[in-house]
C-alpha cells in the first residue's frame, strides 16, 4: 500500500489531498490535528467567556450582565473548559499523535474508533453548544437537583445530553490507548523501557473507562426526571438530592486526573529532554501515575463535606484525600531531582514546564487546605476553592499542554517555531496566571463567594488585580496562536531531532511518514538512556 | 526485526487483516481486550443504576416490596429462561464459527436473534399493562396499596430507567446480530478469523448477565408472604 | 486463532445449571426468610453470572488480563457501593451519639 521508500517530502500532512481525505482519516496524526483545531476553538470560546465573568467582577455590583445571563456564564464556561477544552487536549491531540510512535506502532489498536470518536465529540460539541445559543444553562457545570431537575427554566437537558454525548468520545479514546498500550508494543518495548508519557496516559485511560460512564448514567437520570417527571433526585418525591452530588463526583473527581494526569505525562518528557538526563526514579514515577488513578477513585465525598453526607464519611474522604496528594508529590520530587546535575535549557517548553512544577504544588498544597473537613465549612463555595482548581487546571495542565505543544511542534508539522517570542509569551502567560489567580486566593478566604455577579466593596482591589491579570493572560495565550501559524508556513525546516532528545518519536522524520516506521523498530534500551553530554542535534 | 512482520506469512494477505496489525491473532487479541475493557464500561454505567436502586430500597422496604409484587413473575420468569437459552444459541453460534460450519452459524445466530425478539415482545406486553395500571411514574402515575405512592413511584421509576435501558441494548445486540449474521451469510468466518462473532457474543451475554440480576432484585422481591 | 475450543455439551451442561438456577431463585423467593432472600437471590444471580463469564464468555480460557479487566469493572463497582453506602449507613450517627 505505502511506496517501500518513502519520499522525502511525502508525509501524513501531503499523503493525500483534499477534504475529505481529513474528514475520512484513519490515520492517527490526522486525527490528532482535527482535535487540534476543534479543542483550539473552544478553548478560545471559554476564555472569551471567562472574559465576560472577569469583566462583571470588576465592580462591586452587578452592572455588566444579569444575575441570571451571569449564572449562564459560569455554567458555560465551565461546560466547555472542562469537557471541550481540558479532558480531551492532551489526550486527544498530543495522545493520539504520539502513543503509537512512542510504542513503535504503525496506529493505534482501532484506527475507525478513533476517528469515530472525533465525531462523537463534534456531535456532543453541536448540541452543547446549540443548548448554549437557545439561551444557556444557568445550574453550573455541576448540574445539582433539585435545582437542575424541577425550577430551572433554561435548556438542562439539551446540555446534559451533549455532556453525555461527548463523554463517550473520552471513553472510546481511553479504550483505544489501553488496547493499544496492552497489545501493540514494539518488540523490546517493555513496560518498563516504555516513556512515562505512556504510562500516565495509560493511568489516565483507565479513569476514562471506569469513571466516565458514571456521569453519563447519572446525566441520564437527570434527562428522565426532567423530561418524564420522574423523581430520583426530587426530595418532593421521596428522592435524594445528595444521592446525584455522590454518583456526580464519582465521576467528576477522578475527571480532575484525567486532566492533570495528562499534564505529568508531558512532564516527565520535557524534564528528561531539557535536562538530557533519565528521570530520577523512573519506576516510583511509573507507578505514581496508576497510584494516582486507582486513589483518585476514592475521594470524591470531599465535594460533599457540607452537603448533609454523614461526617463519618467525611472524615474517610478527608483522610483518602490527603493520601493522594503523596504519589503527586512523589512525582514532583522525582522531577526536580533529575534536575540536578542535568544539563539544562531554556528553551520555551522547560520554561512551561517550570512553570508547571510551582504552580502546580501551590495548587496541591491548597488542596490540602480544602480536604480539611473544618476549614472546608469555611472555603467552600468560594474563591479560595476557584483560585485551588485554577492553579491545577491553568498553572498545572494548560502550561503541560502548552510546553507539550511547543516541544513537539516540530515533529507534528516539520517547523521551528520562533523561540524568543515563545519564551517571552511564556513569561507573560505565567505573569498573567498568577496575577489572575493568586488574589483570588486571598479574596476567597477573606469570604467571597463564588457563581455570585456582586460582592462586597471590600473585596474589589483583589478582584481588579484578577481582572488585569486575566487580561495579560489573555495576551500570553494569543501570541503563540499567532506565531504557531505562522511558522506552519514560515517557520524554518525543522529535522528529525531538533532537540537532541532520546524517543522513538525523534527517530522518524518530521512531519512523519503516514505508517510511522518502515520498519517496525526494536528497542533494546530505557526510554531516557542519555549519556554525557549533548545528543548531536539531527 | 523483520520477524514480527513476515511471521505469518499466510495470514499476511488474508483480507480481513487490517495494515496497522501484524496478524490476525495480534488483531484478535486486540479485539476481544477492546470489548471486554468495553464491558468494564457497561458493568460502571448500569452499576450507578444498581447504586440508585440499593438505596432507594434501604430507605423505602415497603414500598418496594409491593411494588415489585405487583410486577408479573411469570413473564419476568420466561423472558430470564428466554435470554439464558439465547445465550446458549450465541455460545453455539461461535462454536460454530471457530469450526467453520456456515450453516450452524446462520442457525444460531438466527435462533439468537428470534430469542432476543421474544424478549423484547414480552416486555412491550409488561409494558403495556403498567400503562394501562397506570403505573408509569410521572403526573398520571396512581397507586392503591398501603405504601406511600410517592415511594412506590420510585419503585417504577427505577423499573422502567433499569429495564428500558436493558432493552435498549437488547436492540443495540441484536442490530449488531444481524450485521454478524449477514456476515456469516456472505462465509467472512473462518477458523482463522471470527474474533466479530466472538466480540459479538461476549456483548450479548454480558446483557444476559445485566437481566440475571435485574430479575430478581425487581421481580422477586417480598414475593413471600 | 489459537483460542480454545469449548465442546458443545460444556455449553449445555452450563445452560441446564442456569435453567436450574432459575428456578430454585423463583422458588425460594415464595418462603420467607427474612433477610436471607435477598441473600439468596443475590448469590443466586452471583452464581449464575459467574457461569456466563466463565463458560460462555471464555473467560475460563482466556488470559489473565482478560481476567483482571472483566474483575477490575466489579472492583470499581464495589468501590462505588461501598463508599457510597459508608455515607448512607452512618449519616443518623452524630444524633445518635449525643
Amino acid at each position: 500500500m505505502e511506496p517501500v521508500a518513502v519520499a522525502a517530502s511525502r508525509n501524513y500532512i501531503t499523503a493525500e489531498e483534499g477534504v475529505l481525505s481529513w474528514l475520512l482519516t484513519r490515520d492517527h496524526k490526522r486525527i490528532a490535528l482535527l482535535y487540534l483545531f476543534s479543542i483550539t476553538f473552544f478553548f478560545i470560546v471559554g476564555g472569551l467567556l471567562a472574559l465576560g465573568i472577569r469583566l462583571e467582577l470588576l465592580t462591586p455590583a452587578g452592572d455588566l450582565v444579569q444575575a441570571d445571563t451571569y449564572n449562564r456564564l459560569f455554567t458555560t464556561h465551565g461546560v466547555i473548559m472542562i469537557f471541550f477544552f481540558l479532558i480531551p487536549s492532551i489526550p486527544a491531540v498530543l495522545g493520539n499523535f504520539l502513543v503509537p510512535i512512542m510504542i513503535g506502532a504503525k496506529d493505534l489498536a482501532f484506527p475507525r474508533i478513533n476517528l469515530l470518536s472525533w465525531y462523537v465529540y463534534i456531535v456532543g460539541a453541536a448540541v452543547t453548544v446549540t443548548a448554549v445559543l437557545i439561551g444557556g444553562v444557568d445550574t453550573g457545570w455541576t448540574f445539582y437537583p433539585p435545582y437542575s431537575t424541577v425550577s430551572s427554566q433554561s435548556n438542562v437537558m439539551t446540555a446534559a445530553m451533549g455532556v453525555f454525548i461527548t463523554g463517550f468520545s473520552s471513553i472510546l479514546t481511553g479504550f483505544n490507548f489501553i488496547v493499544t498500550v496492552h497489545r501493540m508494543r514494539a518488540p523490546g518495548m517493555t513496560w518498563f523501557r516504555l516513556p512515562l508519557f505512556i504510562w500516565s496516559i495509560y493511568a489516565t485511560s483507565l479513569v476514562m473507562v471506569l469513571g466516565t460512564p458514571v456521569i453519563a448514567i447519572t446525566l441520564m437520570m437527570v434527562f428522565v426526571d426532567r423530561a418524564f417527571g420522574f423523581g430520583f433526585f426530587d426530595p418532593s418525591r421521596g428522592g435524594d438530592p445528595v444521592l446525584f452530588q455522590h454518583l456526580f463526583w464519582f465521576y467528576s473527581h477522578p475527571a480532575v486526573y484525567i486532566m492533570v494526569l495528562p499534564g505529568m505525562a508531558v512532564m516527565s518528557e520535557l524534564i528528561a529532554a531539557f535536562s538530557r538526563k533519565n528521570i530520577f526514579g523512573y519506576t516510583f514515577v511509573a507507578f505514581s501515575s496508576l497510584a494516582i488513578a486507582i486513589l483518585g477513585f476514592l475521594v470524591w465525598g470531599h465535594h460533599l463535606f457540607v452537603s448533609s453526607q454523614s461526617v463519618y464519611a467525611g472524615m474517610i474522604f478527608s483522610m483518602l484525600s490527603f493520601f493522594v496528594a503523596i504519589p503527586s508529590a512523589v512525582k514532583v520530587f522525582n522531577w526536580t531531582a533529575t534536575l540536578y546535575k542535568g544539563s539544562i535549557s531554556w528553551d520555551a517548553p522547560m520554561l512551561y514546564a517550570m512553570g508547571f512544577i510551582g504552580l502546580f504544588t501551590i495548587g496541591g498544597l491548597t488542596g490540602l487546605f480544602v480536604a480539611s473537613l473544618a476549614v472546608d465549612v469555611h472555603v467552600h463555595d468560594t474563591y479560595f476553592v476557584v483560585a485551588h482548581f485554577h492553579y491545577i487546571m491553568v498553572g498545572g495542565a494548560t502550561f503541560a499542554y502548552l510546553g507539550g505543544l511547543h516541544y513537539w511542534f516540530p515533529k507534528i508539522f516539520g517547523k521551528m517555531y520562533p523561540e524568543s517570542w515563545a519564551r517571552f509569551a511564556a513569561l507573560v502567560t505565567f505573569v498573567g496566571f498568577n496575577l489572575t489567580f493568586f488574589p483570588q486566593f486571598i479574596v476567597g478566604y477573606m469570604g467571597m463567594p463564588r457563581r455570585y455577579y456582586a460582592y462586597v466593596d471590600e473585596f474589589q482591589v483583589w478582584n481588579v488585580l484578577s481582572t488585569a491579570g486575566a487580561t495579560i493572560l489573555g495576551v500570553g495565550y494569543l501570541i503563540p496562536m499567532v506565531y504557531f501559524v505562522w511558522a506552519f508556513k514560515y517557520g524554518k525546516d525543522a529535522g528529525p531531532n531538533p532537540w537532541g532528545a532520546k524517543g522513538l518519536e525523534w527517530t522518524i522524520p518530521s512531519p512523519p511518514p503516514t505508517s510511522n516506521f518502515e520498519e517496525t523498530p526494536v528497542v533494546t534500551e530505557g526510554a531516557y538512556a542519555y549519556t554525557e553530554g549533548r545528543l548531536e542535534v539531527v | 526485526m523483520s520477524e514480527t512482520v513476515h511471521a505469518d506469512a499466510q495470514h499476511a494477505h488474508h483480507p480481513a487483516l487490517q495494515h496497522h496489525f501484524d496478524s490476525l491473532e495480534q488483531q484478535a487479541e486486540a479485539s476481544t481486550l477492546g470489548m471486554w475493557v468495553f464491558l468494564a464500561t457497561e458493568i460502571m454505567f448500569f452499576g450507578g443504576l444498581f447504586l440508585t436502586y440499593s438505596i432507594y430500597r434501604m430507605w423505602y422496604p415497603l414500598a418496594f416490596h409491593e411494588g415489585s409484587h405487583h410486577l408479573d413473575i411469570t413473564l419476568g420468569a420466561v423472558n430470564t429462561g428466554v435470554l439464558i437459552c439465547s445465550s446458549l444459541t450465541m455460545a453455539m453460534a461461535v462454536h460454530a464459527a471457530q469450526v467453520g460450519s456456515r450453516r450452524g452459524q446462520i442457525r444460531f445466530l438466527i435462533l439468537t436473534i428470534l430469542l432476543g425478539g421474544v424478549f423484547l415482545g414480552i416486555k412491550a406486553v409488561e409494558y403495556a399493562e403498567k400503562f394501562r395500571d397506570h403505573l408509569i411514574p410521572g403526573h398520571h402515575f396512581q397507586w392503591h396499596g398501603e405504601a406511600n405512592p410517592r415511594n412506590v413511584e420510585i419503585f417504577y421509576t427505577l423499573y422502567f430507567t433499569m429495564t428500558g435501558l436493558h432493552a435498549l441494548h437488547m436492540i443495540v445486540g441484536i442490530g449488531v446480530m444481524l450485521v454478524i449474521l449477514w456476515m456469516a451469510y456472505r462465509n467472512r468466518f473462518s477458523p482463522q478469523y471470527y474474533s466479530p462473532v466472538e466480540v459479538s457474543g461476549l456483548y450479548w451475554h454480558f446483557v444476559d448477565i445485566i437481566w440475571i440480576f435485574l430479575f430478581p432484585l425487581l421481580y422477586l422481591i417480598g414475593r413471600h408472604g | 486463532m489459537a483460542a480454545h475450543v469449548v465442546p458443545p455439551r460444556v455449553y449445555f451442561l452450563i445452560f441446564g445449571s442456569l435453567m436450574v438456577l432459575t428456578a430454585l431463585t423463583v422458588g425460594v423467593a415464595f418462603i420467607d426468610l427474612k433477610v436471607m432472600n435477598t441473600v439468596v437471590a443475590l448469590t443466586i444471580a452471583v452464581v449464575k453470572a459467574t457461569l456466563v463469564v466463565l463458560f460462555f464468555m471464555h473467560v475460563k480460557y482466556s488470559t489473565r488480563l482478560t481476567w483482571v479487566v472483566a474483575a477490575s469493572g466489579i472492583v470499581w463497582l464495589a468501590i462505588m457501593f461501598s463508599i457510597t453506602f459508608a455515607d448512607y449507613l452512618s449519616r443518623g450517627w452524630v444524633n445518635a451519639a449525643q
